[in-house]
């Protein structure tokens, strides 16, 4: 089970005095939940905190989560602060190590963040002032309820008496923490620190460089490393020239690491060395025999293929059939098909996969950038033979991440080669190693036929979804985990298809049919998983219906979301009411229709849900004669709730969002023998400042909903939102990424 | 090889082979770990250095070109991060996961010195060898025209360059 702070009545506050007067206030888990997650045996509780104050009023903030850029590492200490009712200048932020028992769960991914933190996170604020009130009110010997508080003051009125918090720091840290279902809240209009601006905790640290990120750490007496892993995705190293490498300039260490440890890595030659670029050197030098394996049948032309002969076949399954698709196509006034195809993609963040590990006696510390530390802990107990409790976790900055550091695959080779030198050791990817050993989006390919009737009106869907299964190996490689249970057969991580993506429900005739062939690549969660690779599909494929039913675009959405859904069970699905709402607003934000835009340009709408985000899209689009794309301005509009907890860092995530399904346009990772082609930014250029559009006109629609994430929901649309401007500038439908397959390219 | 330059203002003897990049000498034998590694072949800018006044990729500079030059990495810039871009930068939040950001301040300081008061086209040219995944490029052309705008003589380094970043 993955422990998280719901804060019911399973978990409990504690608070401890801190020497020289102050407290500090942390939530722990019972010990049957620590239990249940194997580390029950840690050291007894040690008071490490959420929140500690100190006697000169300096409130001390714990940020739990992982940071890769997103801005967790601000956004939920000013959920506590404001609670808390502090001033933001008399906040510090530690950032945790791994210790899942203290803080819950402790994970980036997913856009969880704030849906998952927003309550407790305030209700552990709340539960600290409550603390210093009854303080105050115990010393002046007045009722709690009439003590306020301002930013760092308890107050009472009555008697004209006030005290910072830091002077009954110390008084605090004996009362008993309250009830969280005791704590009143504050109204929302009340928020000082909520819904302001506040920009980066480490920013002075990144302007002035200092060390901060995991390929920063120093430990005494590191080496610096590399691992080759077989250049065909899952193969072994079978034997290698280590004697010759052993031999070369400032090597220490080269051996094999025989095959997957764990379920979480991979077979290859470890080379270890005095700096980074010796290592590197050598390895330009290494000979390897390796065993290939099944996955060296793998191939991009081999899927398509593969992909274009089930597209005649009957499909392997139905995923949804509403009503009779058969007889509505057949019936339609109107029918369009389209073939639609997108690639593999790497996440390549910008700063390679890396780690540092150091065993000494029986114990590991490790310094992992990673999105899942507590996913890392028992697989690499097991691999290295030692317990959970043996190991230590500090969390350093990810200089990016987008899914990829998920996976803690260079996590666990790390400690393993640590363990086998016997000195602290950093292993750091190249370029080639992140791109070549990627948990990558999976390709897919969509074969649709849409039915309209006399007036235009969409009454017939169906989408045959040919995508990947895991039957073939590796399995390893994906970086530890639960043991994966259910059909030996499934889909390949991210290669699915949701039946009640949009515009299921709102069509009365819809089927889903998925086929499966089989994949040895590895895959894996990218920055809105699914989705990004979905949203240009559903919502191109919507564009071109309302272009044959002869209707505006946006209209087209409009109506559609205007009809009477099928209802569906469960909670959480796709609103129509939000997404009308939003898109409404953009098309209001982006003028669209209303403004006449000069010859070549044309604007494209899209929308997406997802991550519990609404988000409607506009892209401006400029293609000059040789199909040159400026993408000259993007607005986007988004629901994720009632609040925007940091307006400025909200702004920024979008613009990182769009920026990023931008640089998808024109990517792509293909598969040759099992190998990747592509091994660096010259063959898989990512979005330059020249190509990213100079305005990006971010607003959100606040609804009566808890706030939701926004590391990934802002994505999905931009993707089609460009390829149906592009349609309307230039006739051409685009139907498979990259848009350098259709002679498209940045200007 | 015995290389001896002037890091930071202050001289420094490193005695590695030749043909090791000054980004490696940098981080694994001075210890100096602003200035990063994103790609190692000239691609993304992450490693970000002034030569001789000049914005170079540290990861293509063998060691033995900047014997008996000065080199300033992103640590060097100024005493305690008041130079107008890194306080730019800071006010308008522009890092995300901030890794690139060393390289594109250093590229930035560059273009300030031989231009100025930059255009948006002077911009593109000159940071378009940066990469930034996270994608923060109007946050970082916002930051450029911000620190222009306060910094009082427009012009933040004392030095005579030109870059290499405009192609
Ligand atoms: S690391 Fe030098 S340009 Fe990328
Ligand atoms: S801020 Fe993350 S790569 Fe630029």
């Amino acid at each position: 089970m993955s422990p998280t702070i719901t804060l019911d009545r399973r978990d409990f506050l504690r608070v401890t005095a801190l020497a020289g007067g102050g407290f500090v206030l942390a939530t722990y888990l019972e010990p049957l939940d620590l239990l249940a997650q194997g580390r029950g045996n840690s050291a007894p509780l040690e008071p490490n905190a959420f929140v500690a104050i100190d006697a000169g009023g300096i409130v001390t903030i714990t940020a739990k989560n992982p940071e890769i850029g997103q801005g967790v590492k601000v956004m939920l200490p000013m959920l506590i602060a404001e609670e808390l009712d502090v001033a933001w200048r008399d906040v510090r932020i530690v950032q945790a190590d791994l210790d899942p028992s203290k803080y819950g769960q402790q994970s980036a991914g997913g856009s969880r963040a704030t849906p998952s933190n927003w309550t407790p996170m305030r209700q552990i604020g709340g539960a600290a002032r409550q603390m210093l009130i009854m303080a105050a009110a115990q010393s002046w010997g007045v009722p709690a309820s009439e003590i306020t508080t301002t930013p760092g003051r308890l107050v009472h009125a009555a008697s004209n008496r006030s005290a910072g918090y830091g002077e009954f720091a110390s008084a605090a840290a004996r009362v008993t923490p309250p009830a969280f279902d005791s704590l009143t809240l504050k109204d929302p209009k009340d928020y000082r620190i909520i819904g302001t601006s506040i920009a980066g905790v480490d920013n002075h640290k990144i302007v002035t460089g200092q060390a901060l990120f995991g390929s920063d750490v120093t430990v005494p007496g590191m080496l610096h490393g590399v691992y080759q892993r077989c250049p065909v995705i899952g193969g072994k190293a079978v034997s290698a020239n280590l004697d010759a490498i052993r031999a070369m300039p400032g090597i220490r260490h080269a051996f094999i690491v025989p095959e997957g440890v764990g379920g979480g890595s991979m077979s290859g030659v470890a080379i270890v060395a005095d700096s980074w670029w010796y290592a590197e050197s050598a390895r330009k030098k290494l000979t390897v025999t390796w065993d290939n394996g099944p996955t060296a049948a793998d191939s991009t032309a081999g899927f398509d293929t593969m992909a274009a002969t089930m597209a005649t076949q009957a499909p392997q399954s139905t995923s949804r059939a509403d009503g009779d698709v058969d007889a509505a196509l057949a019936g339609a006034a109107r029918t369009v098909e389209g073939a639609y195809a997108y690639p593999f993609l790497a996440h390549a963040p910008m700063e390679p996969p890396n780690a540092t590990a150091s065993f000494k006696d029986g114990k590991l510390e490790l310094w992992a950038g990673t999105q899942q530390p507590g996913g890392v802990v028992n697989t690499i107990a097991n691999a290295l033979g030692i317990t959970a409790a043996d190991i230590t976790v500090h969390l350093p900055r990810m200089g990016g991440s987008f899914g990829r550091r998920l996976y803690n695959d260079y996590v666990i080779e790390t400690a393993l080669i640590a363990k086998t030198v016997g000195a602290p050791v950093q292993i750091r990817w190249s370029r080639e190693d992140e791109m070549r050993n990627e948990v990558f989006r999976p390709a897919g390919y969509h074969y649709l036929k849409g039915g309209l009737d006399a007036s235009g009106s969409l009454v017939a869907w169906r989408n045959h979804f040919i995508s990947f299964s895991n039957e073939a190996p590796p399995a390893a490689g994906r970086g530890g985990g639960p043991p994966q249970q259910g059909p030996a057969v499934r889909p390949a991580p991210s290669s699915t298809l949701s039946g009640s993506e949009f515009p299921a429900r709102f069509v009365p005739n819809f089927a889903t049919h998925v086929s499966m062939m089989p994949l040895g690549v590895t895959t894996g969660a990218h920055r809105a998983p699914g989705s990004c690779a979905i949203s240009f599909v559903m919502q191109s494929f919507l564009d071109e219906l309302a272009d044959a039913a002869g209707k505006d675009p946006l209209q087209f959405r409009l109506d559609l979301m205007a009809r009477t859904p099928v209802p569906e069970g469960g909670r959480g699905g796709f609103d129509a009411e939000r997404m009308t709402a939003v898109l409404k607003a953009v098309a209001s934000s982006s003028g669209w229709g209303t403004r006449p835009l000069p010859e070549g340009s044309a604007m494209g709408v899209a929308f997406h849900f997802s991550h519990s985000g609404y988000f409607a899209e506009v892209a401006e689009v400029n293609v000059d004669a040789n199909k040159r794309i400026k993408v000259n301005k993007v607005w986007v509009v988004g629901d994720i709730g009632r609040q925007i907890v940091n307006p400025l860092n909200a702004e920024s995530q979008v613009h990182s969002a769009v920026n990023d399904g931008l640089s998808q346009l024109m990517l792509e990772i293909t598969v040759d023998g099992g190998r990747v082609v592509q091994g660096n930014f010259d063959t898989y250029p990512v979005l330059r400042m020249r190509q990213a559009p100079p305005e990006v006109d971010v607003r959100f629609v606040l609804s009566d909903n808890d706030p939701t994430g926004l590391g990934e929901p802002a994505l999905p649309p931009v993707i089609p939102a460009v390829t149906n401007a592009l349609f309307r500038a230039t006739g051409t439908r685009v139907r498979s990424l990259p848009l350098t397959k259709h002679g498209f390219s940045w200007r | 090889m015995a290389v001896t330059f002037t890091l930071n203002g202050k001289s420094t003897t490193v005695d590695v082979p030749a043909e090791m990049p000054l980004l490696w000498v940098l981080r694994d034998v001075l210890n100096l770990h602003g200035t990063k590694f994103g790609c190692g072949v000239g691609q993304c800018g992450a490693c970000t250095v002034h030569l001789r006044g000049r914005a170079v990729r540290s990861c293509q500079t063998p060691v033995a070109n900047v014997d008996g030059a000065a080199v300033t990495t992103i640590e060097g810039l100024s005493a305690d991060g008041t130079h107008p871009l890194q306080q730019a930068w800071k006010k308008l939040d522009v890092p995300e996961c901030g890794y690139c950001q060393a390289g594109q301040i250093m590229a930035a300081a560059a273009l300030l010195t031989t231009r100025p008061n930059p255009s948006d086209t002077d911009i593109d040219a000159a940071m378009n060898t940066n990469l930034c995944r996270c994608g923060t490029y109007v946050r970082i052309r916002q930051g450029i025209h911000d620190a222009v705008r306060s910094s009082s003589n427009g012009v933040p380094s004392a030095t005579t360059p030109t870059t290499e970043d405009s192609k």
